[in-house]
Formats: C-alpha cells, structure tokens, sequence
C-alpha cells in the first residue's frame, strides 16, 4: 500500500501548519499581554507634547460627571478634542458644545479647531430584540471602527454605559497590531456603590483600561486594581 | 437645610419628580390620603408633581382649609426651576435628580422603584442616606418617611471634585504636576 509513503508528507505539512498556527497564536498572546503590562504603568517620557483625546460621552448622569472631569482636564495637553455620544442621545453633544465654545470664546480661537464632536450607532436599544440586534450590534462595529480609524486618539476617557465598549476594544485592537498605541482611562459611575457596571466589569476583567477610577472606597477594596479618587459629584 | 422650619414663605412646596421614567408606585403614593395628610402637618402647602410617562393621574386641588393644594404636569424643561423654589423635593432614585438636589440644597427623600429589573440605583440612594444626606423611602414607607423626618438632622452635602482624577491622569501621561 502506499499509504506508508503518503502519511509521512502529510502528516509533516500538517504539524508543520500546526506549529505555524502555535508559534502565531503565542506570538499574539505576548503582544496582548506585552500591551497589557505596558499598558497599566505610567508613561516613562518628560515633557510630552499635547494628546489627542476621545471623550464617549454616556447620556445624563454618566454625562455630567464627565464634564466635570472635563472642567479641571488642562485643555492645552488635552487636544485636539473628539466627542462621541449615541446617536439617540441629542442632549450630551449639546451640553459638551456649549462648554468647548465658552473656551473658545475665552481663548479666542474657533471651536471647529479644538474640537469634534461625533455620533455613533447604538448596538442596541432598549427593548429592541435580540435577533434584530446581532445585525446592528454589527453595524455598531463598523461604525465604531470607521470612527477609531478617522480619530486615531492617544487617550481615550470614558465613563460607562455600553457605548464606550466597541471603541475601547478598537483601541485595545490598534495597540495589539501596533496601530496606534493609546491609554484608556474609565471612570466608574458615582451610582456605582457596591459593585461595577457591566462596562466597568468588562474593561477590569479584560485588563482594557488601563486606569480604572471608583468613587466610593468600597468598591476599591473589592476590585483591588482600580484606583479610588472620591466623588466627582 | 433649605428654608425648613422658617416661616419667611407662607407657600412651601413638597416637589415630587420621576425623570424621564414612569415610576405610578411613587405618585399614587404622594397621592395618596395618609401622605397628603403628612405632608400639610409638616406645614407644607403644596405639591407639584412631575409625572413624567406616568398612567396614573393624580387629583388636582385647590387647597386651603385643612388641605394640600395639588398640581402636577409630565415634562418640563427647567426642572431645575421647580428643584429650586420647593422646601422639600421627593424624587426617583436616578443620580442625576439627586446631585441636582443636594447641590441646590433642599431636603431630600428618594424613593426607590422596586418595578426595575437593574435595581443598582438603590445603592447610591441608600449610601448617601447612610451619611444622612437625604432620607430614603420605598413607596409603601414614604407615609412613615414624611411623619418621623426631621431635617434639621439631614447633613449638607458638599460637592464632589475631579482634580484628583485629573492628577492622576496627568501624571500617568508623564505631564508635570502644576
């Protein structure tokens, strides 16, 4: 029979795809953990020049809390800026405006130089129905793709809820394939008491922020890598 | 706290809001006999509440003699007005209706609704309670709530701050502190 000479050859190519496919999947692995390491320490380098900064505005309370991280945030470092909110959320872009137009009335410059503001698709409504919602939660993905490829930010800050999820993970993605590297910093919602958001829980686990912030110490001790810094309320 | 106790203003207002939501439980319940009664022993006069996509509708009232005059409407784009000019404000548990109030100063019942299915927003009303910045109440309570508070034991709330986020944040990108 010549199954005696046929096997060795195949089973070669085979192992040798095989081992391809190992030494590829580690190869990834370390990337991951390399940016993850990385990631979650301090930047080493004096003097930076300013960063270009993603603002994923939530929706009412997630909102105003951002901005007021936003009011104490040197503006100068912290630019140019891009807002995004979901697209069914009319009132965050509005109120993110009205704060960078009093600074540029301040610093005498045009708002459209400082800063852009975005909407992205949901990937699901409330109520909408699961099977529907595979679809758009695709079409969120691009989208959420398209936008990341156009900003390109260095520092991403987002509170929660779920619309900031699609871009950190895109972030995380650019930094494994070396596209862009960026740090991402989520800030816990002040309701937040006891225990995470599904979004918070998510980006911990997962390692994606690099700097997660809880505002009520309780919390702290129970996610032991997130960093506790007081009300911003 | 809040113009409590001072009898500078013969109109006291207990304003009740639910958001955006539909919170029935917490308007039937300040519609209701036992709390109307509370309310006016307590030395209020009236009652505004805002409905928000409530069905029940509450009996509107012109008051006087022995009895709350009761007003109520769905949506309003300056919440903030009403927050402002009520003596005690009776609202759903969302953080931003709360912040709003303790900001502004007025006394404070939350009152959960326990018809959600993620009931988180119960941790951040029973915190805050906890350190005796508002009462907190379900819709069943809210009557007990009314007749046992005393706000002058309510401890003001002071405003959180970002700047040590913000510190944070700078020098993980390695910008120098100011």
């Amino acid at each position: 029979m010549d199954k005696g000479n046929a096997c060795p050859y195949a089973s070669m190519a085979s192992s040798v795809t095989f081992c391809c496919a190992i030494f590829a999947i580690t190869l990834v692995i370390i990337r991951i953990f390399y940016v993850i390491y990385w990631g979650s320490r301090p930047h080493r380098t004096r003097a930076p020049q300013p960063v270009s900064t993603l603002i994923v505005l939530g929706s009412g309370g997630h909102t105003a809390e951002m901005l007021n991280l936003l009011s104490v945030l040197q503006k100068d470092r912290f630019t140019p800026r891009f807002y995004i909110a979901a697209a069914t959320d009319n009132m965050s872009l509005q109120k993110a405006r009205l704060l960078e137009n009093s600074l540029a009335d301040e610093n005498g410059v045009q708002t459209s130089e400082t800063a852009q503001f975005m909407q992205i698709y949901r990937s699901r409504e409330v109520g909408q129905s699961y099977i529907t919602s595979v679809w758009t939660t695709l079409i969120a993905m691009m989208h959420a793709l398209w936008l990341m490829m156009k900003i390109r930010p260095q520092v991403i800050l987002c509170n929660g809820p779920g619309t900031c999820i699609p871009l950190c993970a895109i972030a995380f993605l650019f930094k494994v394939l070396g596209i862009r590297w960026s740090s991402i910093f989520y800030v816990e919602s002040i309701a937040r008491v006891r225990r995470l958001s599904l979004s918070g829980l998510l980006l911990y686990k997962l390692r994606m922020a690099d700097q997660l912030f809880v505002q009520w110490p309780q919390l702290q001790r129970k996610y032991p890598r997130a960093t506790y810094v007081g009300r911003l309320m | 706290m809040g113009d409590n106790g001072a009898n500078t203003k013969f109109r006291r207002v207990a304003f009740v809001t639910v958001g955006t939501t539909c919170f029935d439980a917490l308007v039937r319940a300040v519609d209701s006999q036992t709390v109307k009664q509370e309310l006016f022993t307590k030395g209020y006069t009236h009652l505004l509440i805002q409905m928000g996509r409530g069905l029940y509708i509450p009996t509107k009232s012109e008051g006087g003699d022995g009895s709350l005059a009761v007003d109520y409407f769905t949506f309003s784009s300056s919440i903030a007005d009403h927050l402002r000019s009520a003596s005690l404000v009776i609202s759903h548990a969302g953080s931003g209706s709360i912040f709003e109030t303790l900001q502004l100063g007025k006394p404070l019942i939350v009152v959960v609704n326990e018809d959600l299915m993620d009931n988180h927003q119960s941790e951040l009303a029973e915190e805050l309670a906890e350190s005796k910045h508002l009462y907190y109440a379900r819709p069943q309570t809210l009557n007990q709530t009314v007749a046992d508070m005393d706000l002058k034991s309510l401890v003001p709330y002071s405003p959180g701050d970002a700047t040590p986020v913000a510190k944070i944040i700078n020098r993980f990108l390695s910008f120098p502190d100011d």
